[in-house]
């Protein structure tokens, strides 16, 4: 007896370090050591490509929407939901963005107003069903999805590029970063950029994660994903707050169409497939649970960035068969949902040992 | 309608009843697609006798060919209402765990040469092996669910991502063609008989898994399970093994349909083989009307929304809706059953029937 008692002794003080940092930052850092150990390995062996700015810039160039886009899933799966309707909804708002801008010669201003608005009507929609009908928000979220691939290819069949030239001029703007620019092979010298969509992007991080850390609604989406049943008791309106995740998350996902728009610059039912899959993917390598009530938006960043440097890792290193790039995403996911478990397994054993 | 409700009391009790059962929602969504074909164009049930260009008796006609095209999503939603019922989650790999198993059968049957003249392998063995590829796949989903204890949704989402990537990766990213017919006999047609085989391995499917039902504690088991983990374990069950098991189960189903998938076109699309099939098969296990959060489960209203899925299909094809725009017909479809068969909708829709039932009794008396 004595010698069972004296066991769980050890794993008490070992568990104290663990439960002294909350669940949001210990996935978080896990998190950052990854991408950071992951870009500075691909430096040693890969070498130069990864040295020049320029590649870094171009991953978030390409990405500047997943990012906004796993930002809304992030907030929907921190509430305790998921929103598999982004990768349609992209597609949806580009396609008809270009219908309207090509076709009906429209201007900018209008064309953002239509993705605002599509992507909160898809999000008031879904929100409506999942909060305050309680139907479970995969199904909603993927009849979502349907209805929008099918609107795309309905609103037009066929991919086309717009000429729009208000539009051609906005898409090629570039925002030159001084000092960080590089020699070219040609021996010129080529400023680094990055595209008004990384501008959004962060914009989009910074002011969701001050509004996830500080304001009353931000703290509430904890809550109710961590325990419903508590955070009603705690005086939060538990259906208002999964509601305005969906209607953020739809927002979102409406922003992030325009930055995709804008990166692609054309229209196109195959846009933006398997999208919402890299979004959950990123948001689960940044350290969100699905479960709900963890996650960090700077965490869901690193996790789009640790995706796509992968991907770079993949196609630089050779491995250019389109397969590989699946089979690594997959294999990082599965590394990082395994990591959580045990994390999280642990974490729990050492809070039970304490009490 | 209100008055015959007042005659009998028993009688607006049966209809509540029948309102309330599982089948209800398939078998009534089912009805109305039938009579809306019906009124629409009565001959959209004509069957026709032919020969096709082989020379074999063909039946051909609307109804044979969704008989024919769902064959593959019933198998699925066998699996896959088995798994919702025991994990609360869903599968969303089998798609891609079709184009898996079905990149195996070719593999196994063209060897390394990707146009063979003749087959290489007996076609039992690459069933055989396909069989075993698709439920270690399985098995690694249940392993990722059951163990470590990731929500279903999650852990397939690996091999939702991979799976493609897996199947081109086997067949060296080329597309085998066999040209032997008799591989064909599995998606078309067994010489002399007018029936899509199709058909009869769905039904083979179905009567293994009734058996199994009703002559082993499976059914039983996975509903404990679904329902509550930590008392049905208290109860002397393994939750995790019965979880494990089922993923297996559905690995089988994978194996089947993706027989019939590839046998079909003796050829394999990596990237569209089989898309979105996991969508249809989940929708299938909803229409249903099972709990996709787990628990009981009615596995024949499963097997008939399958049915209703590609009846849907069909019908919006006849009226010459583009495959790509199906989506969206189908998710206004899926949004109105959820809607309907939600529970609170549905005390809704009951008070007002009651509210309706007491006016006309306060008048009665009155």
């Amino acid at each position: 007896m004595s010698q069972t008692k004296k066991a769980p002794a050890p794993k008490a003080g070992q568990g104290n370090k663990f439960s002294n940092m909350t669940d949001t930052n210990l996935l978080l850092f896990i998190t950052i050591v990854v991408f950071f150990v992951m870009y500075i390995g691909a430096i040693l062996i890969q070498g130069k490509g990864f040295l020049k700015p320029q590649t870094f810039f171009n991953i978030l160039n390409g990405n500047a929407a997943l990012i906004i886009v796993s930002c809304g899933m992030s907030i929907v799966m921190i509430t305790g939901g998921i929103d598999i309707s982004v990768g349609g909804v992209t597609a949806l708002v580009s396609m008809c963005c270009a219908v309207y801008l090509d076709f009906h010669n429209g201007n900018i201003f209008m064309s953002v107003l239509i993705a605002l608005a599509i992507g909160l009507a898809f999000g008031v929609v879904q929100g409506f069903l999942v909060a305050y009908l309680d139907i479970q928000p995969f199904i909603v979220t993927l009849a979502g999805m349907f209805f929008a691939r099918g609107m795309t290819t309905i609103v037009n069949t066929d991919p086309f590029n717009v000429q729009n030239e208000a539009f051609v001029a906005l898409k090629d703007t570039r925002i030159i970063i001084p000092g960080l620019g590089s020699v070219n092979k040609l021996g010129k010298y080529v400023d680094a950029y990055i595209e008004i969509g990384v501008v959004a992007a962060l914009i989009v991080v910074v002011v969701l994660f001050c509004m996830l850390r500080w304001s009353k609604l931000g703290r509430g989406f904890y809550a109710v994903g961590g325990n419903p049943q508590s955070a009603l008791m705690l005086g939060i309106n538990v259906r208002r707050t999964k509601f305005i995740s969906h209607v953020l998350c739809g927002l979102l996902a409406g922003i992030g169409g325009f930055v995709y728009f804008m990166h692609v610059g054309s229209g196109s039912p195959s846009h933006a497939q398997g999208m919402e899959m890299n979004a959950i993917a990123s948001s689960i390598i940044g350290g969100t649970l699905l479960t709900g009530g963890v996650g960090n938006l700077i965490g869901t960043f690193f996790g789009v960035l640790s995706l796509n440097t992968i991907q770079n890792i993949v196609s630089s290193a050779g491995l250019n068969d389109a397969w590989w790039t699946g089979i690594t995403i997959a294999g990082m996911l599965c590394l990082f949902l395994v990591v959580q478990s045990v994390v999280m397994a642990r974490k729990k054993l050492a809070i039970k040992a304490k009490s | 309608m209100t008055q015959s409700k007042e005659i009998k009391k028993p009688s607006s009790g049966l209809a509540a009843r029948i309102f309330r059962q599982q089948m209800f929602i398939p078998l009534a969504a089912l009805f109305l697609l039938a009579l809306f074909n019906f009124i629409m164009d009565p001959s959209f049930y004509r069957i026709s006798f032919d020969y096709n260009s082989v020379g074999n008796p063909v039946l051909s006609g609307n109804i044979i060919s969704i008989l024919d095209a769902g064959s593959e999503l019933a198998i699925l939603a066998i699996g896959m209402t088995l798994v919702t019922a025991a994990t609360g989650g869903q599968d969303i790999s089998v798609g891609a765990a079709i184009a898996i198993s079905g990149s195996v059968v070719l593999r196994v049957l063209c060897g390394t040469n990707s146009r063979p003249d003749t087959l290489q392998a007996p076609i039992f063995v690459a069933i055989l092996v396909s069989c075993v590829v698709a439920m270690l796949f399985g098995a690694f989903n249940g392993m990722l669910v059951a163990y470590f204890r990731i929500q279903p949704m999650v852990a397939t989402l690996i091999l939702f991502t991979a799976g493609r990537s897996i199947a081109a990766w086997i067949n060296n990213n080329e597309l085998p063609i066999i040209s032997d017919p008799s591989f064909g006999v599995f998606g078309g047609f067994i010489p002399g008989i007018p029936i899509p085989t199709p058909i009869f391995i769905a039904a083979g499917c179905m009567i293994v898994i009734a058996l199994v039902l009703r002559f082993t504690n499976l059914g039983l088991y996975v509903q404990s399970v679904g329902i509550n983990e930590s008392s049905s374990r208290l109860n002397g069950l393994n939750p995790a093994f019965i979880k494990f098991l089922t993923f297996v189960v559905l690995g089988l189903c994978v194996a089947v349909a993706g027989l019939i998938k590839v046998s079909r076109f003796s050829s394999i699309n990596y990237s569209v083989v089989a898309k979105d099939i996991e969508m249809d098969a989940i929708l299938a296990v909803a229409l249903g009307g099972n709990a996709l959060s787990g628990g009981k489960f009615n596995m024949k209203a499963s097997i008939i929304g399958a049915y209703v899925i590609q009846f849907l299909a069909t019908t919006l094809y006849k009226f010459k809706v583009q495959s790509t725009a199906l989506p969206a017909y189908k998710a206004v479809v899926v949004i109105l059953l959820v809607v309907l068969s939600a529970p609170k909708v549905r005390e809704y829709l009951a008070r007002i029937g009651k509210q309706i039932r007491q006016k006309t009794h306060v008048k009665e008396a009155g």
